[in-house]
């Protein structure tokens, strides 16, 4: 039996994989369901625009997410993404244009069709055509029903075994052991607008204030993300709040009608570089630093751990003689 | 460490805010050669400060910490930042920004003089984000301030030296005066022109943090404040309205039939 530590994103889709190659796992989380920073994420399979300030690394484990996520949980839509820039900071859009690939440079006529209820809001943007979104909710849960349909354990709220660990993939929890790993800080909402509606993630590009919507279905939209470089704990800023209300409101003023259903924070766990990677440590193989890609590169990262894991259990009887 | 000394072995500064990661930051630090590093103690590092993994990051660079109290607007939120910034990173340096608008984020200059006073007067090493404005800078050394950080053009917006002629007349009105450029410069060939111009320093942050490559251009930029400066020092050749010729006379062409070439 495999001891996997962690129930976000990234223990689930490692106890997936290891599931799907025929290994027993058992999966304990210290909290409860939903309260760690895979529940609050944004859920954007959007492996194009990230590679805009992410490590390329990053872009290239996010390849096959949306259809390795599509195998296996309901809720993941192929209906691309929008980046939008305000009128006068079109050079933004160039920028961003200039940074990444995968997109078409749209006018308004294309926006409209594409989202009738941004008809003549925006003159320009960018669909990256290519991506995804899913709702994280949703897609943690089915992944966890799956895995226990599959004979695996998930124990929510579990002491520490007192059995060996050989994954551990407890986000920040776990600078105890990997000293490098820093938290940023990150503020959302989830607000419930029927009167607009959005079929696809848009990322308004704002110097000051960047945000991104992602619609959740049914008139929810998720709205995110400050990246703050703090461990600070506790409730949404009333000057982040401000902020993220604000740059929706830029999006559409229909967002005013919104009901403000959630305000949440959570600690992203990173490396220095911000680059998601498995690693050896303490005994233990760690998936972790996925910062702000858990959903786009935990697959590929559960395959690597996977392998990993199975060279190292060949070589260890190799290693007691 | 004093202000001349720091001048002396570096004349560019750096913001930290917006890099892709801190490891490309610590890296555009080094390639860039900086001694002098901001830091914003509201925004970027809230609650218990840098205790998030960011700040021995920093540390760790060996550049000279500079907190400012970026994004405050009001007098009391400035000097209470101030006062909480120099116990959170242990100096008595502060860039102090006092915003008068949300829009173009350009200095308050009456709040700035007043918060300018009641810091220079708790021992604080006040570096000012002001503007152009010479009475104002005048004001500001009144209140205490002993170096000075007119903007070249709006914070963010890249335009380079929006007013040269009156940043000139400012370096004319204050010779002896340390003079560091702080928000706009968007090139390094702004950053060069401020040096040949007899500024002191420059600090840059978006230029060098939102660059494709912001290592290479921290390097660009190192290249570009030297290369200022140097001219600066070497003294520059006044402009002239009409040609000189520059090429040596060394002889008269022999164009006769049958000469040798």
């Amino acid at each position: 039996m495999i001891t996997v530590l962690g129930a976000g994103v990234a223990g689930l889709c490692a106890a997936t994989v290891l599931v799907e190659r025929g290994m027993p796992v058992q999966v304990l989380d210290s909290g409860r369901a939903g309260d760690g920073a895979s529940w609050l994420a944004g859920g954007m399979l959007a492996r194009f625009v990230e590679a805009e300030s992410a490590p390329p690394e990053v872009a290239r484990l996010g390849a096959g997410a949306v259809d390795w996520w599509a195998a296996r949980v309901p809720g993941v839509v192929r209906r691309g993404t929008l980046v939008v820039a305000p009128a006068r900071d079109m050079a933004e859009l160039e920028r961003f244009a200039a940074r990444t690939i995968g997109h078409a440079r749209i006018g308004a006529d294309r926006i409209a069709a594409l989202e009738p209820d941004l008809a003549g809001r925006f003159a320009c943007a960018l669909h990256y055509a290519e991506e995804a979104h899913l709702d994280p909710r949703v897609a943690l849960q089915a992944l966890a029903d799956r895995l226990q349909e599959r004979g695996a354990v998930i124990r929510y709220g579990a002491p520490p075994v007192g059995g060996r660990v050989e994954v551990d993939c407890r986000g920040i929890a776990a600078r105890d052991i990997l000293p490098g790993l820093r938290a940023v800080r990150g503020e959302m909402l989830l607000l419930r607008c029927p009167e607009v509606t959005l079929t696809r993630p848009v990322r308004l590009l704002h110097p000051r204030f960047p945000v991104y919507l992602v619609p959740r279905g049914d008139g929810l939209y998720m709205v995110g993300a400050t990246m703050i470089e703090t461990d600070a704990t506790g409730p949404i800023t009333l000057r982040s709040a401000t902020e993220l209300m604000s740059a929706v409101f830029a999006i559409h003023p229909g967002f005013a009608e919104a009901a403000v259903v959630e305000m949440g924070s959570g600690l992203r766990p990173a490396w220095p570089d911000n680059q998601p990677r498995v690693t050896r440590a303490g005994g233990r193989l760690h998936l972790n630093g996925l910062y702000r890609h858990g959903f786009l590169t935990a697959p590929a990262l559960a395959g690597q751990l996977a392998d990993l894991l199975v060279r190292s259990s060949h070589q260890e009887p190799a290693d007691a003689h | 460490m004093k202000l001349h000394d720091v001048l002396r072995d570096s004349r560019l500064m750096l913001g930290t805010a917006q890099y892709p990661s801190p490891r490309v930051l610590s890296d555009a630090i080094a390639a860039s050669g900086c001694g002098v590093v901001t830091v914003s103690l509201r925004r970027e590092i809230a609650g218990e400060p840098g205790a998030n993994g960011f700040w021995p990051l920093i540390k760790a660079t060996g550049a000279r910490i500079l907190p400012n109290t970026a994004g405050c607007h009001s007098v009391q939120e400035a000097v209470t930042t101030a006062r909480m910034a120099r116990e959170v990173f242990g100096t008595d340096w502060i860039k102090l920004e006092v915003i008068g608008n949300a829009d173009t984020l350009q200095p308050d200059p009456f709040a700035l003089v007043e918060a300018a006073r009641i810091l220079c007067a708790e021992g604080f090493a006040v570096f000012p984000y002001t503007t152009e404005d010479l009475i104002v800078a005048e004001r500001l050394l009144e209140a205490g301030c002993r170096v000075l950080m007119p903007w070249g053009a709006p914070i963010g917006s890249g335009r380079g030296l929006r007013h040269a002629d009156a940043l000139a007349a400012l370096r004319g009105h204050l010779p002896d005066v340390p003079l560091i450029i702080d928000a706009g410069i968007g090139a390094p060939s702004h950053a060069a022109l401020a040096m040949e111009m007899g500024y002191d320093a420059v600090l840059v942050n978006t230029a060098v943090a939102r660059a494709g490559d912001p290592v290479a251009m921290a390097r660009a930029f190192r290249h570009a404040v030297e290369a200022g400066r140097l001219a600066h020092e070497a003294g520059l050749m006044p402009p002239r309205d009409f040609a000189v010729p520059s090429t040596p006379v060394l002889g008269i062409a022999d164009l006769r039939p049958g000469a040798r070439a």
